[in-house]
């Protein structure tokens, strides 16, 4: 498998939310808005990124009963880096995300991809792998987040489209993200079985 | 390379080569990254102090004084302009919907309302974080101008002067007691707890009827 294939293999194939169902802690939780779901997205991408190729790098170096206390060690590093840094550097997003930044360590796709691919493959193919899961990862939580944006604030990327009024306040709150969730998973299944 | 084996000893070394790693280099960034982030709270400080507070020549920062209410300490920040007291922004904070509101509310020299910051807060994005510009002027329950000494703020629910947000009226709540709050700082904990009950129950049974009337017209 080439690294292409294995980077598109992360968006559509094996997408982590709409196919795995994987993380769908942050993806109903942090899915809002579109602008928040794409942040976590990207956050997420990153960490995945860089854990993926640390771990295929020093996969050999760790003992097979011990792997998932390293791996996890490694993720929570890259974490929390990654919140110090923007917290000094860019305090903006740091303000909107920054509730989510801590709970990537939790995202089981992180570890997931970790066991699953990075483990076994080297770091050039983890670092597409990487890219290509975080991107599928962002693409569907800002999906989920423009779908429940529209439908409860009439608003995408806080841009109005239609009055606040016609708004379904449910779809912002908890209940309209598993709804909204529900019906894109069975309409992508739509879509593949055609 | 041959992958390393299970042996107790090696799973040892490798937890704790790695944890000491890991360990050393946050320790790293964390140095590296302690003054940007200090300088970017105290921007973000100074930022809201200034919007609050309009006008000002001191450093109000500088000044910071606390004010206990009721046991609870608020930061004030006066500020001056020609060695005249201009006002100062007072920060408050009081239960949310989700957890702490923090706001920043900047007075005039008599108690009006100049404007606020929202600083900190958890509360549902796209509901109740609407707080950070719904009482802003120019917004539906714009609070500028009013003056938490003549009558507490209240949500127009509750019977009082302000439009709640929308589907948040626990937010408004609690945003508006922390305004309260931040008054009875700001007069220097004279009156006595703007938040409390008694004070708005009062309130609601004075103005209901015209809350009501006000109702009935709107329908029609």
């Amino acid at each position: 498998m080439n690294n292409f294939k294995v980077m598109m293999n992360g968006i559509t194939k094996e997408n982590p939310t709409f196919v795995l169902l994987l993380g769908m802690c942050p993806t109903l939780g942090t899915t809002s808005s579109a602008i928040n779901g794409m942040g976590m997205g990207l956050a997420t991408m990153f960490v995945l990124i860089c854990s993926n190729v640390v771990i295929s790098a020093i996969k050999n170096l760790i003992p097979d009963m011990v792997r998932i206390p390293s791996f996890i060690v490694v993720i929570a590093s890259f974490v929390t880096l990654l919140q110090m840094v923007m917290q000094a550097y860019v305090p903006a997003l740091y303000a909107t995300l920054g509730l989510f930044i801590p709970l990537i360590v939790v995202n089981c796709i992180v570890l997931g991809r970790a066991e699953a691919f990075a483990a076994k493959n080297g770091p050039i193919p983890s670092l597409f792998d990487g890219l290509g899961m975080g991107l599928g990862f962002t693409m569907a939580l800002t999906l989920l987040g423009a779908v429940r944006e529209f439908l409860g604030t009439g608003k995408i990327f806080t841009l109005s489209i239609l009055p606040g009024e016609y708004g379904m306040l449910l779809f912002v709150l908890a209940p309209g993200a598993f709804i909204a969730l529900g019906y894109l998973i069975a309409l992508i299944n739509r879509l593949k079985t055609n | 390379m041959k992958k390393l084996e299970s042996s107790l000893k090696n799973m040892l070394l490798v937890l704790t080569g790695v944890t000491i790693i890991s360990v050393a280099l946050l320790a790293f960034v964390n140095e590296l990254t302690k003054g940007p982030i200090e300088k970017a709270n105290a921007k973000a400080l100074s930022d809201a102090v200034s919007m609050v507070v309009p006008g000002f020549d001191n450093d109000p920062i500088a000044d910071k004084k606390m004010q206990a209410v009721n046991g609870v300490e608020y930061a004030i920040y006066p500020a001056t302009k020609q060695g005249k007291y201009i006002g100062a922004a007072v920060e408050s904070t009081s239960m949310g919907f989700g957890g702490e509101l923090k706001v920043l509310v900047g007075f005039d020299a008599e108690g009006n309302i100049l404007d606020y910051s929202l600083l900190a807060h958890a509360e549902t994005p796209g509901l109740g974080s609407k707080a950070a510009d719904w009482f802003k002027e120019g917004h539906k329950g714009s609070i500028k101008g009013l003056n938490p000494g003549k009558a507490p703020l209240v949500v127009t629910k509750d019977g009082g002067q302000v439009d709640a947000i929308t589907a948040s009226t626990i937010t408004s709540r609690a945003f508006l007691n922390a305004v309260n709050a931040a008054y009875a700082a700001f007069i220097g904990g004279a009156s006595a707890d703007a938040t409390s009950g008694a004070t708005r129950k009062k309130n609601v049974e004075h103005t209901d009827s015209t809350a009501v009337a006000a109702d009935s017209v709107s329908v029609k």
